[in-house]
């Protein structure tokens, strides 16, 4: 396999060559230089096209207006809509899918979350309850409706595996992807970037395979590896600890030889030992990272970030022009690391006031460029930093009631979904948490505040279908975030999946695997 | 009539109609475990008419998908079930674009058939909730093989062209002459939800109907008029679409819009007459100063730059000897453009395009950035007495006294990063309101004399003691400490 590039394709001995994309229009471009390079003196290959997940009319026009399009033998669609990327984590890998549905109104990603949900219940059973919070949401469960009217008469017999859906609206809770992640894992992400599961990071800290090799090291990051599972969703303070602990008992393994006399000892100590060498080979790479990581996470400008950010969520000073952000522009910081904290705080103050807001406005366009004006138009109209309508700040009344600021925060044990971010709960999870206890109806007045509707659906199932837990089962629910998750809030459903009495076990889908960086740059304009 | 794999493969890759599979489908029917199901499912792109339950006749009469249909279709190729197996396998390994041939199996119901037999008696199988995975979807305009026409008629309703777009089948939408049928159309391809369903419409409309019809249904039609702005942005007709928002009244969109095309122009001057063109659109207020400032900053930018590089290669001007520009000042950032008037032509008289004085009045910067950015460009030519310049005032009486409109420790912080000497930085740490702050950075920048002060004023002995064991054995400071340790006359609160 290899990756669409420019220019001619790479030679190889064979007849048919596949292009296998997504239907965007800047590849079509690729694909033509591809197939109008090829070189006319060698053997004649045959051409053929598969987008994921749907083909694409306008796609298939540029291809035409570039002359390839009578090229391709076969033009087809391959419908991946949820890709797996852990036993309890699914993704549509959709970019665009946040911009598109709440700048744009265009519901293409809620079809292709709608159809996901389709396969996956023709695979795992009928959901029977549908729960949901925002226009989006609202929409899928629509179509989800009308997509099993359509083919009535057939009736899935498939036992129900999950018990409910939950479907959430990214923009009910705008804050949570705004602040950075402390989690293990979203710590990687903040700093280095996890791109399907993968990471690439500076070499110093690693132990070189070869001679002057100074590329990055990339490294797969997914739950195979023991390691990796157990630290991932702790908290970056608490992972010290693990590693030192691991450290120990993969040492005294290996000094386990020394105890071994008998051959039948040694067979049995030498046949351990690639598991003992994984082992070992893995925490030296965890080591490493976490070193890198800690070199951030100590430095004064990360301590500094945290503190405003954690003032912002905690409800102080939301409503003046902080000091530290305007020394971040002064120094021209990066603009999304300036982005992120002024959209944080105009979301913990419902929107910043309009001189406020122009202040900032005025001291970005003129650090960055005037340019910037069409970034800033939307993020407006996302609702990330926007001017205050109506004088009220909303976000204390949410805070409050749904507790999201917790002062103690235990990060090494934590007791609550908090610690992800050493204080402040998703306002998201924490939605989902109590859905399931003690149900939605406790937090009315709250949901009317959050945007869109919420609401419930049930899908009828055949008798003998019927669900009937047992008493100490837990539920699982399948919670979908439409417009993009972060790890930190993945990490605190797998936390609220774990508790002895938590009653619900998570399943978790969305649309983009994000952070608040990736988030803000797709929603900023560049020339096309 | 009994055929072998080998028999199909060798058909098949003797047409002219090159097949691809990607998996052997061998296990498809023999494992009930769910996962090699999901896989399977998954892949069924081969299958495209698993939810078309309405009429659908064969060429015999039947109604296809119906059981007798589909035995008499089994039965004329291969007798039994068994050799159903071997159809499933050679129809899944041809590409359903030559679906329609009415040659071998054909897949309408075989599908239906086979991907039942794991439930026994079921003839609507769970891949039907799959729903629609169309082989493909087609625009009328883009073509296909003469076979795919075959059964093709004239005589579909709205719904059922819409239906059969979104399957891939080929369609003509030119008989929709009225508007109210092409209205119609449009109705049913937005209740699909089909993106490509609904662009296919668009397309056509916008062919057939004029601007104002076009514009003016689709006002009062929310997701068509979504699909319809996102497609011509897709497809940059940004005229259409600046003609659509100042139909609509969007006014701000339609600035917006328009003022985004100038990151697509790369030559200066043609940006800067597109800038032009950009002023007095409305944009709100605030917005409108800044896209103002933009065309003024691109102008100034355009003459600097034609200047400065004149003056550069003439090679007479001594700081452009010293520090050759590193790039171009054209499209940077006002506050870029202000440090870099200050960088090279700082001592100029207000009246030159080029003077930062000059930027400051045009662009109404603030004094708290204009200090900071002459401030950074100063230290980094090391021009300390410029730098004293900027913070001493003279006050009525004529006394000079050094203030600043940001805090001194910035002042002190940008001073280290240029690498000033000890004694500019003490002077200035010394400046810091904040006793802590002063106290914390003249530790962390080693201006000794002032720590020293400073625990003397705080009558601090403890910090003075622990501060001793930093400066150098033998030092002033370090008999200065000591003297003052010793001294009677400080009353030490430790």
């Amino acid at each position: 396999m290899f990756t669409l590039k420019g220019n001619r394709l790479p030679a190889a001995d064979v007849k048919n060559i596949i292009f296998f994309v997504r239907p965007r229009l800047e590849l079509m471009d690729i694909i033509a230089e591809n197939v109008l390079s090829e070189d006319r003196r060698g053997p004649v290959r045959d051409f053929h096209i598969l987008f994921v997940p749907r083909r694409s009319l306008l796609c298939e026009q540029r291809l035409k207006d570039l002359g390839v399009l009578g090229s391709f033998i076969h033009r087809e669609e391959y419908s991946l809509d949820l890709i797996p990327f852990d036993g309890d984590l699914l993704s549509m890998e959709s970019e665009g899918a946040f911009k598109e549905c709440y700048l744009e109104g265009d519901q293409t990603s809620l079809y292709h979350a709608a159809k996901g949900l389709m396969t996956l219940q023709a695979l795992y059973g009928t959901i029977p309850q549908i729960f949901g919070k925002g226009e989006c949401a609202r929409q899928v469960a629509n179509m989800m409706i009308r997509m099993k009217r359509e083919f009535t008469g057939s009736q899935n017999s498939i036992f129900p595996v999950f018990d409910n859906l939950l479907l959430l609206d990214r923009n009910v809770d705008l804050l949570t992807p705004l602040a950075t992640q402390l989690t293990y894992e979203g710590l990687i992400d903040e700093i280095y970037g996890i791109q399907n599961s993968y990471a690439k990071l500076p070499p110093e800290k690693f132990a070189p395979k070869k001679q002057g090799d100074g590329e990055a090291k990339k490294l797969q990051l997914n739950s195979a590896e023991e390691l990796y599972a157990e630290i991932r969703d702790k908290n970056f303070n608490a992972v010290g600890s693990v590693l030192s602990k691991k450290a120990k008992v993969i040492s005294a393994a290996f000094e386990e030889r020394h105890n071994a006399k008998t051959v039948g000892e040694i067979k049995q100590f030498v046949s351990q030992l690639p598991h003992m060498q994984a082992a070992r080979g893995s925490l030296a790479n965890h080591t490493s990272i976490a070193e890198l990581i800690k070199d951030v996470t100590t430095s004064e400008d990360f301590f500094d970030k945290l503190t405003v950010e954690q003032e912002f969520m905690s409800g102080i000073d939301t409503d003046k022009v902080n000091n530290y952000i305007e020394d971040c522009i002064a120094q021209k910081h990066p603009l999304i690391k300036v982005l992120r904290l002024v959209c944080l705080q105009s979301v913990c103050n419902s929107g910043l006031k309009q001189k406020v807001l122009d202040y900032y406005k005025r001291e970005i366009l003129q650090t960055y460029g005037y340019e910037h004006i069409l970034t800033l138009y939307n993020l407006e109209k996302a609702g990330l930093l926007k001017p205050q309508t109506g004088g009220r700040n909303n976000y204390p009344t949410i805070r409050k009631t749904l507790r999201l600021w917790m002062d103690d925060v235990n990060e090494q044990n934590p007791t609550d979904i908090s610690y992800v971010y050493s204080g402040y709960a998703p306002l998201s999870v924490r939605l989902a948490q109590l859905l399931s206890r003690p149900g939605w109806r406790s937090i009315e007045e709250v949901l009317r505040i959050l945007p869109g509707p919420h609401f419930e659906e049930r899908q009828p199932l055949p008798t003998g279908l019927q669900k009937k837990r047992q008493p100490g089962e837990n539920r699982v629910t399948l919670i979908f975030f439409l417009g993009g998750v972060t790890f930190a809030e993945i990490a605190a459903l797998r936390f609220l999946s774990q508790l002895e009495d938590g009653g619900t076990e998570y399943v978790i889908a969305t649309t983009k695997l994000m952070n608040g960086s990736s988030w803000i740059e797709a929603l900023m304009e560049k020339p096309f | 009539m009994n055929r072998t794999k080998g028999d199909e493969e060798e058909y098949w890759n003797s047409s002219k109609f090159k097949a691809f599979t990607f998996d052997d489908e061998d296990d498809e029917l023999s494992q009930l475990k769910e996962s090699k199901r999901a896989v399977n499912s998954l892949r069924d792109f081969v299958d495209d008419d698993d939810d078309d339950d309405l009429e659908r006749v064969s060429w015999s009469g039947e109604p296809v998908g119906s059981i007798s249909w589909s035995i008499k279709e089994t039965a004329s190729n291969s007798g039994s079930t068994h050799e159903g197996r071997e159809q499933l396998k050679s129809r899944n390994s041809f590409s359903s674009s030559y679906a329609q041939l009415p040659k071998p199996t054909s897949t309408y119901s075989l599908s239906s058939f086979f991907r039942g037999r794991t439930r026994p008696g079921s003839f609507q199988s769970l891949s039907d909730a799959l729903s629609d995975t169309p082989a493909k979807t087609y625009a009328p305009e883009l073509g296909r093989p003469k076979g795919e026409y075959k059964d093709y008629s004239n005589d579909w309703s709205p719904s059922d062209t819409v239906r059969r777009l979104r399957k891939g089948k080929v369609c003509s939408l030119e008989r929709f002459r009225s508007l109210q049928d092409k209205l119609q159309l449009l109705e049913e391809a937005v209740s699909m939800h089909d993106g490509n369903v609904i662009t296919a419409v668009l397309i056509f409309l916008k062919r057939t109907l004029c601007k104002e019809i076009l514009f003016r249904e689709l006002e009062v039609r929310q997701v068509a008029l979504r699909h319809l702005i996102h497609f011509l942005k897709e497809i940059g007709d940004q005229k259409l679409l600046l003609d659509l928002f100042r139909f609509l009244d969007r006014t701000e969109e339609l600035a917006l819009s328009h003022y985004r095309e100038h990151l697509n122009i790369q030559d200066p001057e043609k940006r800067k007459e597109f800038l032009k063109t950009c002023i007095g659109l409305p944009f709100s207020a605030e917005d409108s100063a800044h896209i103002q400032d933009h065309y003024t900053l691109l102008e100034r930018q355009i003459i600097i730059e034609a200047n400065d590089r004149h003056l550069e290669s003439a090679g007479q001007t001594e700081i452009f000897r010293k520090h050759p520009r590193k790039a171009s000042i054209l499209n940077m950032p006002l506050v870029t453009t202000l440090f870099y008037s200050c960088f090279y032509h700082y001592t100029e008289a207000e009246g030159t395009f080029s003077s930062p004085i000059n930027l400051k009045k045009t662009f109404k910067i603030p004094d708290k950035q204009y200090v900071l950015t002459a401030l950074a460009a100063r230290a980094k030519l090391r021009a300390w007495h410029d730098v004293d310049a900027l913070f001493t005032t003279k006050n009525w009486l004529g006394y000079t006294k050094k203030r600043a409109p940001i805090g001194f420790h910035r002042v002190v912080e940008i001073l280290h990063k240029n690498s000033a000497p000890v004694q500019i930085l003490q002077e200035y740490v010394n400046l810091v309101e904040d006793v802590d702050t002063k106290l914390n950075l003249a530790t962390k920048f080693k201006c000794h004399d002032v720590v020293i002060d400073t625990c003397r004023d705080l009558k601090d002995r403890q910090q003075l003691l622990a501060y001793r064991s930093k400066v150098d054995k033998g030092s002033a400071e370090e008999e200065k400490i000591d003297a003052l340790l010793s001294s009677p006359q400080i009353r030490w609160k430790n």
